[in-house]
């Protein structure tokens, strides 16, 4: 602790470092009060799910009540026979897809822009940028267009096009960065050995940059498994995803407090397991790779 | 720690420095062949679109009506700009979206704040401060619509009630949230999603500061408020920027929590919302695409800057490779 630093305190400093001591206790709490204020409607939504609905919507609340699975069995169709089994794969589909095709179109740019830099590389890093910030509902309409005439309205693929252009910026970003803690000389030498470029991204830096790799997969899922508006307008009932079922959820079945609480929680679990996962690079990628 | 340019260190010079070993023939388009799949991919997908966008922006068009389309110049910029009601729109973006970013920014400051120092638990306290970012939007705005903002077994009123009854006040007031201060609803509950985002931006920030400075302003006898003004709010100015930018340009976007709190109603209609309504139910093509463009164009504002913003603290990472 500090006081090993301070040999012989006076009485006067003592009382200081008490004091201070105190203060940081205080300030130790408050952060702890923070926290669980912040966290408390989302432990509010997790116990109200785990109520019985006429436990769930009382006033006041009832804490106490004895806890059942009630709320996630209707969910899943117990009494109505509706299950989300298919809106849940179609995000997962959706999310899953899209991040691939993201990976593996933002691996070689990344490449370009940090291993191999091309010619004005920073204009190219803000171009990419920049796309990210052009409103989603400026470009929404010819694409709902173009999607009817060709038939591909309703159809999880065309949203994972969607989502891989709005995920792809952010890719570029956090993984030129990653990219460029990979040793030019590793890459040379395997180069020199004789292996062409997809060789040399699968063989050599997809495996140096994995754990960068594998927090922008999880930022790349998490921000697609979110999406409402593509969602909305472009699919209806095939390719419906857990966003658009859940804001369907309400009118469709009247109000269950505790079934549409655990829809809640099943809806956010992935992306909780993804985000506490990505915690580190949540940012980075958030900020656009402006902050690490 | 990575920086943006790591093991190339002569960042700006690399390409500079062999010019004609790179501009010109094969050699050079082995270098961008990488590169262009995603470039094409995300010009087609993205700008494409907006051109598209701009275009149809100069019809009156109507798909319920499509024998009426007609080029009519700029006449729906002129109708964005004279409806009352995305006029109105526009004024609630505006107040949403600064509503919630100045509200974010202060939270998340006193929260970065809280968190830098050292204490029990630390690493539990921001998972518990990510969360709220990280359940999905949607549920998030369904969360608070009916499981606190409801007037009759909501957490907010229903804990109004349980306070009273401890004063022995048998009928507290049990106001109805959303009805009566619906944009105050929408922002609270963005405020609450999106403050983390906030904080764990500012907390970067924080930790990239120097210790040693702040050790020597100690020993000078700096007080905490001197250091924090004088030293970390300098050093934060940027990462403060950025929240704000970032912020600003991803809460102008929001549609999960108007569309699903009051489903624009109430006005709290922001443009995103209303160009949604307008082409997909009111079926106004023209309109709504003359709006977007609005909205791209205040956006582009914003994110000129914001762009300023992530080239300078990425410019300083280049550099200290």
């Amino acid at each position: 602790m500090t006081t090993a630093t301070v040999p012989a305190p006076t009485p006067s400093a003592r009382g200081t470092l008490r004091r201070a001591r105190r203060r940081s206790t205080a300030l130790g709490l408050l952060a702890w009060a923070a926290g669980l204020a912040f966290c408390l409607p989302a432990l509010w939504m997790l116990l109200t799910s785990l109520h019985a609905e006429s436990d769930a919507a009382t006033n006041p609340p009832s804490l106490f009540a004895p806890l059942t699975l009630d709320g996630y069995r209707a969910f899943f169709g117990a009494d109505t026979g509706v299950t989300p089994w298919p809106p849940l794969l179609n995000s997962l589909g959706a999310s899953f897809f899209s991040t691939v095709l993201v990976l593996l179109l933002a691996l070689p740019a990344a490449y370009a822009l940090s291993i191999r830099r091309v010619r004005k590389w920073t204009d190219v890093m803000f171009f990419f940028l920049s796309t990210k910030m052009l409103p989603v509902v400026a470009g929404l309409l010819p694409i709902y267009l173009f999607a009817k005439n060709a038939g591909m309205l309703d159809n999880i693929w065309l949203l994972v096009l969607l989502y891989t252009s709005m995920n792809l910026p952010i890719a570029v970003w956090m993984m030129q960065s990653f990219l460029a803690d990979v040793p030019v000389s590793v890459i040379e030498a395997a180069q020199v050995d004789g292996a062409r470029l997809p060789t040399v991204l699968a063989r050599v830096v997809a495996p140096m940059a994995a754990p960068g790799i594998a927090a922008t997969a999880l930022i790349c899922f998490i921000f697609s498994w979110n999406e409402l508006l593509f969602a909305r307008v472009l699919t209806g009932v095939v390719a419906q995803t857990a966003p658009v079922f859940l804001t369907g959820f309400v009118t469709s079945q009247g109000l269950f407090l505790a079934q549409l609480c655990a829809a809640s929680v099943v809806v956010s679990l992935p992306v909780l397991a993804a985000g506490y996962a990505a915690q580190d690079k949540l940012v980075q990628g958030l900020s656009l790779g402006a902050v690490k | 720690m990575t920086t943006a340019v790591g093991t190339t260190p002569q960042s700006p010079p690399r390409p500079t420095a062999t010019p004609d070993r790179r501009s010109k023939g094969p050699r050079a388009w082995a270098t961008r062949a990488p590169l262009l799949p995603a470039l094409v991919f995300l010009i087609v997908v993205t700008q494409l679109p907006f051109v598209a966008t701009l275009v149809i922006s100069l019809f009156d068009w109507n798909s319920l009506n499509p024998d009426k389309r007609a080029f009519n110049g700029l006449d729906n910029y002129a109708s964005v700009f004279t409806d009352a009601a995305l006029r109105d729109s526009v004024v609630t973006t505006i107040l949403l979206t600064a509503g919630v970013v100045i509200a974010t920014v202060v939270l998340g400051l006193a929260l970065a704040l809280l968190l830098d120092r050292a204490f029990f638990g630390r690493g539990l306290v921001r998972t518990l401060l990510i969360t709220p970012f990280l359940i999905v939007p949607v549920s998030a705005a369904l969360l608070w619509k009916h499981a606190l903002y409801n007037p009759e077994y909501g957490l907010l009123n229903g804990a109004l009630s349980w306070v009273g009854e401890l004063f022995g006040d048998t009928t507290p007031s049990q106001p109805d949230w959303i009805a009566q201060m619906p944009l105050l609803a929408v922002i609270a509950a963005l405020v609450w999603q999106w403050t983390p985002f906030m904080m764990l931006i500012l907390l970067a920030g924080l930790q990239s500061r120097p210790a040693e400075v702040v050790e020597a302003a100690r020993l000078d006898g700096a007080s905490a408020w001197q250091t924090f003004r004088y030293l970390t709010l300098p050093h934060l100015r940027r990462y403060l920027e950025l929240g704000v930018l970032l912020g600003a340009v991803y809460i102008v976007q929001n549609f999960d929590a108007v569309f699903t709190i009051t489903a624009g109603g109430l006005d709290t209609a922001n443009l995103p919302y209303t160009i949604y309504q307008t082409f997909y139910q009111a079926h106004e093509y023209g309109l709504a695409s003359a709006a977007g463009v609005v909205v791209v164009i205040g956006t582009i504002i914003i994110a000129t800057f914001a762009l300023r913003t992530v080239s300078s603290l990425f410019s300083e990472e280049a550099n200290r490779a």
